[in-house]
């Protein structure tokens, strides 16, 4: 691993000054250190910035300091009660440890698992601009049917950022520039030509909470996740469901789908297919299939596409058949 | 170690001589910063005794322990952490020793295998290990056994499922996990063989 320069900041204003590389959790920075990957000059410890509180906002929904770790959000009463998607989907993400570890900021900044970004033998776009993609004819059974490009078919790892999406969360940053308040659906980038460039954060630019909206009376969420093996490991498909459903009919529904997008995918495709509808498995199929209609498949991935919309078919019927 | 480098090898000289605590490692011991390019000054507080080092920033906590204070329990296997076998408590939680920088660890508790037994006696999980037999080689069992003794104050269901996503982050290659279950289960006071809790919506 490269030396580095460290320090500790103790207010966000010193976080800011320039030069550092934000370190929270550690659990994908220092990882991709350790790979050369990463290789920053300079580290800026933000562990103890006063960032880690739950607390209710102002609108009623839910503000999570950029701190909190990923365990004691997923454990936290009102994320248990009012947001079981979110819940949920911390709860299937990496192990104990690395949840005891992990941040809500660093958790939306985490990087792919693209093995080819991660082994610096490989050309990577979104490693080194301009060498490559070793993916696009490599191995890509892991790598993203939604938003891709012929520079990066990176997918985005995180789940607790797909359950945000379909809770329609909003990022709040303090840079340079002043703060900012990015809604989720805006924050991240498809690859492009620029796949280096995942989000829209400025260089030196912290996130210091998410806030989540609150949600209609009686709506219903959850999260699906399919993978290799029963725990701890990312998934081939997921889907985040939030849903308002009365009467038999799908009032209003939010829907997010994970390791099938480049970037945590929202479907609103999806959505519109469902908003208005019977909740039965019909509608849902339809939804299903509006959600990937644009998948495009490589070599070894193909089997995405099916697993994501039966992903998103059971992850509706789960949430909409609940009392 | 190459991530060591040469600041690592020159603070694993000075630990020996204070490995003992801190009440016996005066001040004057600890390498001067300006002897070791890029160190810094680390106080870790590991089972209850303050531990002066100079460590490269890039020393993780679990090198630190290992190459630094001598203490061995704790467990280097994928250095990635993917395997668990370097789970510690930091402050009373679990967590992967491997992707942590020791000097991001100044103010917290550590507890490693060493300071899990108390006046002579074991940890219920250790001692469950023993009863099960729950370690072939035992190269991830101080890992497993930290494991264990956190998930003793998470909010787990009582079922050996259960337990076994909670052990989900420490991977045994001889695949003793049927006997780890069991180990971790007594020390929890439920007998193991519990049926499964019914299926999670988690999937």
């Amino acid at each position: 691993m490269q030396a580095f320069q460290f320090t500790q900041a103790k207010t966000v204003e010193v976080a800011l000054e320039p030069g550092g590389r934000f370190v929270a959790g550690g659990t994908t920075l220092v990882d991709l250190m350790k790979l050369n990957v990463e290789t920053p000059r300079s580290l800026v410890d933000i562990n103890l910035l006063p960032l880690d509180k739950v607390e209710a906002a102002p609108d009623g929904g839910l503000k999570v300091g950029a701190l909190v770790r990923n365990s004691d959000l997923a454990n936290h009463a009102d994320v248990k009660a009012r947001y079981a998607v979110l819940s949920e989907a911390l709860l299937s993400g990496a192990s104990p440890q690395l949840r005891n570890m992990a941040t809500t900021g660093g958790n939306l900044l985490q990087r792919t698992r693209c093995y080819y970004f991660r082994d610096t033998v490989y050309a990577c776009n979104k490693r080194r601009p301009g060498s490559g993609c070793s993916a696009l004819d490599g191995f890509n059974r892991i790598h993203a049917v939604l938003g891709g490009s012929a520079d990066c078919v990176a997918t985005h790892a995180s789940d607790m950022a797909v359950a945000m999406m379909a809770l329609e969360a909003t990022v709040h940053t303090k840079g340079a520039k002043g703060e900012r308040e990015i809604a989720l659906d805006e924050f991240y980038l498809v690859p492009g030509t620029t796949p280096d460039k995942e989000n829209v954060l400025e260089p030196g630019e912290l996130i210091t909470y998410v806030t989540l909206p609150k949600l209609a009376a009686g709506t219903k969420s959850h999260y699906l996740k399919l993978r290799d093996r029963a725990q701890y490991e990312f998934a081939l498909a997921s889907a985040a469901v939030v849903a308002d459903v009365s009467g038999g009919h799908v009032r209003r529904v939010r829907i997010a789908l994970g390791g099938v997008g480049t970037k945590p995918w929202r479907s609103k495709e999806a959505e519109a297919a469902l908003e208005g509808k019977a909740a039965d498995e019909r509608s849902f199929r339809r939804a299903a299939d509006a959600a990937m209609a644009d998948a495009k498949p490589l070599r070894d991935n193909g089997f995405k596409i099916e697993l994501a919309k039966r992903a998103l078919v059971r992850a509706l019927t789960v949430t909409t058949q609940e009392a | 170690m190459a991530q060591l480098g040469v600041a690592g090898v020159v603070a694993t000289a000075a630990p020996l001589v204070h490995a003992v605590g801190a009440e016996d490692a005066p001040a004057a011991d600890v390498p001067r910063a300006e002897e070791v390019p890029g160190a810094v000054p680390v106080t870790l507080r590991v089972n209850g005794i303050e531990q002066r080092l100079m460590l490269e920033p890039r020393v993780t906590l679990l090198d630190a322990l290992r190459e630094n204070l001598q203490m061995f329990g704790t467990k280097k296997g994928c250095d990635h952490g993917q395997c668990g076998a370097c789970t510690v408590h930091v402050n009373g939680r679990r967590v992967n020793s491997c992707l942590s920088f020791a000097v991001m660890h100044q103010m917290d508790e550590i507890t490693t295998i060493e300071g899990l037994e108390k006046d002579g006696v074991l940890h219920p999980v250790q001692q469950g290990f023993l009863d099960h037999d729950g370690f072939q080689c035992g190269y991830c069992t101080p890992g497993q056994i930290m494991s264990g003794a956190a998930l003793m104050k998470e909010p787990i269901g009582p079922s050996d499922d259960e337990v076994r996503a909670a052990m989900s982050g420490n991977i045994c290659r001889c695949g003793a996990y049927s006997n780890i279950v069991a180990a971790v289960q007594q020390a929890r006071g439920w007998p193991s063989g519990r049926p499964r809790s019914a299926p999670s919506k988690a999937g």
